[in-house]
């Protein structure tokens, strides 16, 4: 006799229709759409042709493309440079415990409540040469600043905002991850007559593998997904030097109305994500079951 | 190695009134050097405040520490030369055992080939001569103990080694593994080394002289020996052995001690006892049988009888005190309920009075 | 004292409500039949039967991972056995989860319900049932576990002692026919776990609740009386009274793991008349085995002594380690039979590497065959 399992009880399945209507409105059906797009070029509502592939094909020798995307990965792999050492230097800088730890921390996380687009014209103003701090101060070091003329001026300004907003929440990962170090490594570690650096190398960072790992991932995904600052800061320009991959495909889509390539781009970009994504996460389960075994506390 | 002098207290505020505040109430202590030494106690008695105190992890709201002579309170334990094995392996994960060994000689820029040499020495002593090249964080969890040890024992003037309660997470069959090794190690280096513990086993098979400490105070120290046969306090007393010894109270008046109703006697030592209150205390394992209405017997209710495999122990109560009997082999002449009697006044019977040992 | 069992419409369900107020539990039959658990491929547990006395205790012995926590699960409808019955009275169980079964469980990590004070955790149970008069019942059982001075504290604030009889009182409160303790007292201070182990033997001859208990150590079983159940690697290796299953074990696999220190076991061969420890050694026996066969022996601790009798057989080896707990030593000594850990009472010094000799009889000797079943046990006389 076999032992009964858990009760099932399929009217639980009513309970959750709301809300796979909603998914399926406002994700699984433009997904659908998209894919449809994709393989048809689209002269107009009514006249749609089947082209298979041709879509893809040509993204792959799109030059522009090519450009934006490579644009894109240097922007990424720049952003991830400055904020994770910056941002471990913040968290060991942090207080570890009584009301400056609570104070700093908030003071810390402002930037991080900034809405997107408004961040991206703080930093507008903020750069222009007449009225901005920056532009100002620069100008009057003898520096020729202009955001919207120059291209390494722009690239730079969209780099530091980027850095800005973002370097607190890393701080903030690496903060927690320093929290959970027990005090007897320390301990350990000044009995055994480390210097401050020798405690950072053997002792922090490794125990802060894990949280850095995600750092890395989240902050990796989000600036390879980046619109509303660079767009609000330098509309792309001068020129595309700060077009970033997103917007490239905003304004393939909805600006030229090429419906076919910008559905086909946009199913690729989500492969790409995907595939990032799909190779951090394996590594970082890889990294905390390591760290697992390594710790017995 | 050194010899370390405690004359010292630590209280949790600025202005201690009471006994209360006291984390470790005025004491002064001795640990010579080479000794092996055991603070034994239960949870919050301030033995690990006190080994944090010698390590100087912590400093003494008052009082001071002295290493060899030399005022050492103020210093780090860097300072002191001390080291520290804590109660969960410590190593470091991205190094491997002999780079994890050898990471406090580097530390103090020791030439590499005097670390390798040493390094051996001490893996050698250890066992773990063939893993020194193998990754420190994929170790069992007494392996890493050992790591941690090792980086203790591999400075060659080392001052003291202190433990704080090592053997906690590892698994009971190779605890004795290491208990051995300890003491190994503890007769060929002759170092200072200092365990704390809840348990009265690994602190009667490991020290020299143990520390018994509850809330505070440390109440006795001597060697195992010592502290079974003759504890100077009652919770020493029922502190150590298992089942602890069993306390009755009573008067004193010139012809003996009385308990609940009972003459039971004057210590055959002869010794005066003071008058009034006092305490007898009498080890399960030396209480005697004796036949009925025997003088100076204490009649009691037996209330259970356990057989704990290699002995039998008896529960039963007189007066509403609990009283508990060691006996060996397995027949017994008595059964649950029945009234029997027991001498409790012998040689090895000690009397307290507020809790000190009178006789 | 109604039970109510009803047979709901969807096939197999069966609800089993004890709903009293007077009564803190009529004593429970609690029998296993059959029950294993797979995960996934892996044999968590191996198919065992076994019927709890009702209202005794009934001891789980077992080193970690043997499988006692599945049982246990299993018992208290935590988890839904692979193949099986959970008979309560007769009624099988297996897949009524948790919440309808009157079970109470303790575990080794203090669990109580933080935000509430001492009281309300003891009274959660009782308040649950909707009993009129609670509070009489709540300072009793505080009392019981001196805890009533704390009970308007919250169980933060509380030493690990103090907590688990916090865990305690509100698993007696419910006074559920099936109480389930997991190694309650590992997390505890060695002399705080001799004290509670004894006041728990107390309260739980007073209720009639059927009792299991789960524990790592040998001593454990034997101060708690009752029944043991001595399992091994997902199996029950052999049930039954406690002190019966400690001097009959039935397999060298329950002589091992049935005594602290382990057993020192030792291969030897039938001959006429005996066993041959090794050429050196021959113990005289009246055996119930051919000759030639290879056996293993097994000698207790308790069984070696320092001072010869008559018919001994002596064995000198040199000291490894002397373990003292005060009331007894344990001596571990290298011999030419192999290692042995020999218990002796009291305090004794010995050095390291001194020569000791041990004595016993052979009439102490545990005999095993070939494939580890038991073949001779040493007499007890007198045993009540």
């Amino acid at each position: 006799m076999n032992a009964s399992n858990k009760p099932v009880n399929q009217k639980a399945w009513f309970l959750i229709l709301p809300v796979l209507v909603c998914v399926a409105f406002s994700a699984i059906l433009p997904l659908m759409t998209v894919v449809n797009y994709s393989v048809q070029d689209i002269i107009s509502p009514e006249r749609r042709v089947f082209v298979g592939t041709e879509w893809f094909a040509a993204i792959m020798r799109d030059e522009e493309l090519h450009a934006a995307l490579w644009r894109q990965l240097t922007f990424s792999f720049a952003v991830l440079a400055l904020e994770i050492p910056l941002g471990i230097l913040l968290a060991l800088s942090m207080p570890a415990q009584g009301w400056k730890a609570s104070a700093v921390l908030v003071i810390v996380s402002l930037s991080l409540l900034i809405p997107w687009n408004v961040v991206g014209t703080i930093w507008q103003i903020f750069g222009r040469t007449d009225i901005g701090l920056l532009g100002a101060a620069l100008q009057g070091m003898g520096v020729d600043y202009s955001y919207t003329g120059n291209a390494t001026h722009a690239w730079l300004t969209v780099l530091v905002m980027d850095v800005w907003h973002w370097t607190p929440l890393v701080g903030l990962l690496g903060y927690a991850g320093l929290r959970s170090i027990p005090d007897a490594y320390y301990q350990a570690a000044s009995i055994d007559g480390a210097s401050k650096f020798a405690v950072f190398r053997y002792v922090q960072l490794p125990k802060m593998r894990g949280v850095l790992v995600i750092a890395v991932l989240l902050r990796f995904m989000d600036s390879f997904m980046i619109y509303t600052e660079p767009f609000v800061l330098t509309g792309g320009g001068p020129g595309n030097s700060t077009t970033f991959l997103s917007q490239f495909l905003t304004q393939k889509a909805v600006g030229q109305f090429d419906l076919g390539p910008a559905a086909a781009f946009s199913l690729i970009y989500f492969l790409i994500i995907l595939l990032m994504c799909f190779i951090l996460f394996n590594w970082m389960q890889r990294v905390g079951t390591q760290a697992k075994e390594g710790d017995h506390a | 190695m050194a010899r370390i002098e405690l004359n010292l207290a630590h209280a949790y505020r600025p202005n201690p009134q009471t006994e209360v505040d006291y984390a470790l109430l005025p004491l002064k202590m001795t640990f010579e050097d080479g000794g092996a030494y055991a603070l034994l106690g239960p949870s919050g008695c301030g033995k690990t405040t006190m080994l944090n105190i010698m390590s100087g992890l912590l400093v003494p709201s008052q009082g001071s520490v002295r290493f060899d002579g030399k005022d050492v309170t103020a210093d780090t334990p860097q300072q002191r030369n001390i080291a520290q094995v804590f109660q969960f392996p410590v190593i470091y994960d991205t190094m491997t055992v002999a780079e994890n060994l050898g990471f406090p000689l580097r530390n103090r820029k020791v030439a590499p080939d005097q670390i390798k040499k040493r390094v051996g020495e001490i893996a050698e002593m250890l066992e773990m001569s063939g893993q020194l090249n193998q990754r420190a964080s994929g170790l069992s969890a007494d392996e890493k103990q050992k790591i941690s040890l090792g980086r203790g024992l591999v400075r060659p003037d080392v001052s003291a080694v202190l433990f704080d309660e090592p053997l906690t997470v590892i698994d009971p069959h190779l605890k004795w593994q290491l208990r051995r090794k300890l003491k190994q190690i503890h007769r060929e280096l002759k170092l200072t080394l200092i365990y704390v513990t809840h348990d009265q086993v690994e602190a009667l098979t490991f020290a020299q002289q143990v520390v018994v400490m509850t809330r505070g105070r440390a109440v006795q120290m001597g060697p195992a020996a010592d502290l079974f046969e003759r504890p100077s306090h009652t919770f020493v007393g029922h502190f150590i052995g298992s089942p602890g010894m069993n306390f009755l109270p009573g008067q004193v008046d010139d012809s003996g001690v009385h308990l609940c109703g009972v003459n039971v006697g004057l210590p055959i030592s002869g010794v005066p006892l003071p008058g009034g209150d006092i305490t007898l205390g009498i080890r399960p394992e030396y209480v005697q049988i004796v036949l009925p209405q025997t003088p100076g017997a204490l009649p009691m209710t037996v209330g259970q009888i356990r057989d704990v495999g290699t002995h039998l122990i008896v529960s039963a109560t007189i007066s509403g005190h609990a009283f508990k009997v060691r006996l060996q082999s397995t027949a017994v002449p008595f059964a649950v309920g029945e009234q029997v009697w027991f001498r409790v006044m012998g040689d090895k019977t000690c009397l307290y009075k507020n809790e000190e040992i009178v006789e | 004292m109604k039970r109510i069992i009803t047979n709901n419409n969807s096939h197999k369900r069966t609800y089993l409500r004890v709903s009293s107020a007077a009564n803190q539990g009529e004593e429970m039959e609690l029998k296993l039949a059959g029950i294993s658990k797979k995960v996934g491929a892996q044999p968590w547990l191996y198919p065992l039967d076994m019927e709890l006395r009702p209202g005794a205790v009934t001891v789980l012995l077992g080193a970690t991972q043997a499988g006692k926590t599945s049982l246990m699960r299993i018992m208290a409808g935590l988890d839904v056995p692979s193949t099986g019955l959970v008979l309560i009275d007769g009624v099988n169980v297996a897949g009524v989860p948790v919440r309808e079964r009157n079970v109470s469980m303790v575990y080794q990590q203090f669990i109580n319900y933080p935000s509430m004070t001492v009281f309300d955790n003891i009274a959660s149970p009782l308040k649950l049932r909707g009993e009129p008069n609670y509070k009489q019942r709540v300072t009793e059982l505080a009392e019981k576990l001196h805890i009533d001075m704390f009970l308007n504290r919250l169980p933060a604030e509380l030493s690990g002692g103090q907590q688990q009889r916090v865990a305690l009182a509100r698993a007696l409160a419910k006074g559920a026919p099936l109480m389930l303790l997991d190694e309650p007292l590992v997390n505890l201070d060695y002399k705080l776990r001799e004290e509670l182990r004894d006041e728990l033997t107390a309260l739980f001859a007073l209720g009639n609740s059927t009792v299991v208990y789960a524990t790592t150590e040998p001593g454990e079983a034997l101060l708690l009386g009752g029944y043991t159940a001595v399992m091994d690697a997902g199996e029950l290796l052999q049930y039954g009274p406690t002190a019966e299953v400690f001097h009959q074990p039935s397999s060298v696999r329950v002589a091992k793991a049935f005594s602290d220190p382990p057993m020192n076991l030792l291969p030897a061969k039938a001959v006429s008349g005996g066993v041959q420890l090794s050429p050196a050694f021959f113990a005289a026996l009246d055996l119930p085995a051919q000759e030639d066969t290879v056996l293993t022996v097994g000698i207790r601790s308790s069984a070696l002594r320092v001072k010869p009798q008559e018919g001994d057989i002596a064995l000198t080896g040199s000291v490894e380690l002397a373990e003292i707990s005060g009331s007894d030593t344990f001596v571990h000594l290298n011999t030419p039979l192999g290692g042995m850990v020999a218990q002796l009472t009291g305090v004794h010094y010995f050095e390291l590497g001194t020569h000791v000799t041990a004595y016993f009889h052979p009439r102490q000797l545990y005999v095993f065959d070939a494939s580890g079943m038991l073949l001779l046990s040493p007499g007890r006389e007198g045993v009540r």
